[in-house]
């Protein structure tokens, strides 16, 4: 493809090395770790489900328990294969004896250490094919209902109530979405554990648990069939359950995660330690599964000016690619985030957001590139908001974005309602077709605003990406680089639930999903 | 010239010609797109209070709704004279204006906490006040001489701002409430203040709430100094935050 900004594809290749660089000093600590989270998402995928009568979901309970006798550093593939070969009893039956009290893990003398790999390594295969099978469903369905032109149309239900977001996100597919997100409950992502069952009540969303999960995805299945095209269901693996809730939507065939390497730490206050070592897992288990993730880099754009902080953006976008293949995902289920978050009032912002979204679609081309609707200079006044998200819709046509998060006209206002779904897909639609190939059509001009914008900004981020190279990424982050949030090594939530690998540790999934066949 | 014909007792909406009533409403209706739909919505404005509805658009949602756009003239109207609506009282001051009037008036430093309490992750209005950058032009109190300004963040305990209130000797909390689903909002806010009040805090500090669905009204109501909504920026934060010291001998 012809650079229509004139972009150097030096300054490009130099900023991917560097951010390689960035990812693969980072990676040296992540696989000598592991954390409460990566190890309950291990139970969950041996088979552990459910909840003891506090209502506290079985795979806290057996880490809790291997943790609190200190055998967290062995890991709980390890003291299930041990007491699946003692016992011959299933990893949920061993969940439930440690649950009633009585079974003691670390009590139960040690196996013969093959027929525990072996043990475990049956187990894990049987769910590594379960998500397979589900992979194969999802291309299955695809060829043979199909799905809507790209950008996706992407909206959002979030009523708290997974019901009344059936019934939400069923109109909306009859409107025209493709893709929908069930937003979670506003302090899920805080939550060191998942909760579990259908839930009715939320905080400006829906809480993520697996049995929600299955709902959503049963009704987005029916009436895809009924369109007559395949619906991608979306969820939040973010926060202190990342890989947890990865391999509940692996298991559950969702399609698309929202993923970010780095924006737990930035806008959660998570333990950099422990997101780092957390988003390796969820992305090895979201590569395998074939789910697109959505990385967060528009959020830098609500805290940091897009104007000036848009180098910060590409940078990002650099570094969460790395880290994505070094989880074994593909660049085609990359969907690298940015947003239209320009000051309406500047002149000529149209123009500069042109060039950026034009930038982040020449430099990752494969990538289904996430793109976010203008929320922060939203007002309140509908009829300037829904031109808002005009023209957001022209810039995404304009440069073949992947997934369109639509935008509200009541966006700073409510959740959306009913009728503000309909209003935006129409929106979307009408701009789409009306433009769908301006792309093909209309060139920039040499040398012009928009080209000389891009070049600044790529040579911004190759400045950036140089700085945290030599810097490291945890001095970076401390210094508040990205969306200038300031977050120290040691601080945040979480740091307790990171545990260094002992001997003879335990973790079947990353060899049969990084190098497995898919 | 029109402006003296209004009747400010008895206030009607405006279209194109006074007292003409004219509103526009959009609203959905669970029925099935069709003649029927339209006649239920005009049916409904008419039971609202209106006069001659005229549904100008209905459009299918698709499962068996159907979303209306209607124009209708209003029968009622309101005595504008009677009107009080409870403000924050405090004269505009510039950035400027207010490091002066710390200079002057203060003489010290003025210790800011802002922080987004409870489960609120919206951090949009703390940042717009707090941030060195500030929003729309108007710079963040990070930024103002004489004032040493913490931003919190998102997801901050009310026991844990309080805790940092005590640590650095803070003169003002400001805090942000953006989710109002099931009036989270109000539960939370009125916990800081029963929190404050059982460790004596109260009214040695300025404390003062903000976000889109907050009134000054409101935050009295809840037991603030101060609320402040949508289109409040830094400054006028800052000019309540120092007359209110001055005037409650806090300096």
């Amino acid at each position: 493809m012809k650079s229509k900004l004139n972009l150097n594809p030096a300054l490009i290749q130099q900023a991917r090395a560097s951010a390689e660089a960035i990812a693969q000093e980072v990676q040296g600590f992540i696989d000598d770790h592991t954390t409460v989270t990566v190890e309950r998402t291990i139970a969950r995928l041996m088979g552990i489900d459910g909840i003891d009568e506090v209502d506290q979901p079985l795979p806290n309970v057996v880490v809790n328990h291997i943790r609190e006798g200190g055998g967290l550093e062995t890991g709980v593939a390890y003291w299930l294969g041990n007491a699946m070969v003692a016992t011959g009893k299933s990893p949920q039956e061993i969940a439930e004896g440690v649950s009633d009290g009585s079974l003691n893990l670390l009590e139960i003398p040690a196996q013969n250490r093959s027929e525990v790999e072996a043990v475990v390594g049956r187990v894990a295969g049987d769910m590594v094919t379960r998500i397979r099978q589900n992979r194969q469903t999802r291309d299955q369905m695809l060829t043979e209902l199909g799905e809507g032109p790209k950008p996706y149309l992407y909206l959002i239900v979030a009523s708290g109530n997974i019901y009344e977001d059936v019934v939400q996100a069923q109109a909306a597919v009859r409107q025209g979405a493709d893709i929908i997100a069930v937003i979670r409950s506003t302090a899920q992502s805080l939550l060191d554990y998942v909760p579990y069952g259908p839930t009715t009540e939320g905080f400006g969303g829906t809480y993520a648990t697996q049995e929600n999960f299955r709902i959503m995805r049963k009704a987005l299945d029916e009436t895809g069939e009924q369109v007559g095209r395949y619906i991608r269901l979306c969820n939040y693996c973010s926060g202190l359950c990342m890989p947890e809730i990865a391999a509940m939507g692996a298991i559950e065939r969702l399609d698309v995660m929202l993923n970010d390497a780095l924006y737990g730490i930035l806008f959660r206050d998570i333990n950099m330690q422990r997101t780092l070592v957390d988003q390796f897992f969820s992305r090895v288990i979201n590569g395998f599964a074939g789910i697109i993730i959505n990385t967060g880099e528009d959020n830098y754009l609500t805290t940091a000016d897009a104007v000036e902080e848009a180098h910060t953006v590409v940078a990002s976008q650099f570094i969460n690619e790395q880290f994505a293949l070094k989880a074994g995902l593909p660049e085609e289920q990359m969907a690298l985030g940015h947003a239209f978050e320009m000051d309406p009032d500047i002149p000529n912002g149209f123009l500069l957001e042109l060039a950026q979204a034009q930038m982040a679609r020449e430099i990752f081309p494969k990538a289904p590139l996430k793109y976010m609707p203008p929320t922060k200079f939203m007002t309140g006044n509908i009829f300037k908001g829904h031109i808002q998200d005009a023209m957001f819709n022209l810039a995404s046509i304009w440069t073949h974005q992947g997934i369109q998060l639509l935008g509200m006209l009541t966006e700073a206002n409510h959740t959306p309602h009913l009728h503000d779904r309909a209003l935006a897909i129409e929106n979307a639609k009408y701009i789409f077709n009306n433009c769908r190939d301006i792309g093909e059509e209309v060139e920039f001009k040499e040398g012009g605003m928009i080209q000389r914008r891009a070049q600044q900004v790529l040579a911004d981020a190759v400045a950036l990406l140089t700085q945290i190279e030599s810097d490291g990424l945890y001095k970076t982050i401390e210094e508040g680089k990205f969306g200038g949030v300031k977050r120290s090594r040691t601080g945040g939530k979480g740091l307790k639930g990171v545990f260094r690998k002992g001997a003879g540790y335990m973790n079947p999934f990353i060899a049969l999903m990084l190098g497995g066949e898919r | 010239m029109s402006v003296q014909q209004v009747d400010l007792a008895n206030v009607k909406p405006y279209g194109d010609t006074l007292d003409d009533g004219m509103v526009q409403l959009s609203f959905s209706l669970p029925v099935p797109y069709g003649e029927e739909a339209r006649e239920a919505a005009r049916r409904l404005v008419l039971k609202m209070g209106m006069e001659e509805p005229n549904v100008v658009n209905a459009m299918d949602l698709g499962i068996g709704y159907t979303y209306f756009i209607v124009y209708a003239k209003c029968q009622h109207s309101i005595n504008y004279n009677a009107i009080k609506v409870p403000k924050v009282e405090v004269e505009r001051m510039s950035k400027e204006e207010v490091e002066e009037f710390i200079e002057h008036q203060v003489r010290r430093d003025v210790v800011i906490l802002g922080a987004c309490t409870g489960s609120d992750a919206h951090t949009v209005g703390i940042d717009a006040i707090m941030n060195m950058k500030g929003f729309h032009g108007h710079y963040g109190l990070e930024r103002y001489k004489g004032v040493q300004a913490y931003n919190l963040g998102s997801q901050v305990e009310n026991e844990e701002l309080i805790a940092k209130a005590i640590e650095l000797k803070a003169d003002a909390l400001l805090v942000s409430q953006v989710v109002t689903q099931k009036d989270v909002h109000i539960k939370n806010l009125t916990h800081l203040i029963e929190l404050l009040e059982a460790e004596n805090l109260r009214d040695r500090l300025v404390v003062v709430c903000g976000g889109p669905r907050l009134s000054h009204e409101l935050a009295k109501e809840l037991g603030y100094d101060a609320g402040f909504g949508s289109g409040s920026y830094a400054e006028d934060v800052a000019a309540f935050v120092v007359h209110e010291m001055v005037e409650r001998k806090l300096v």
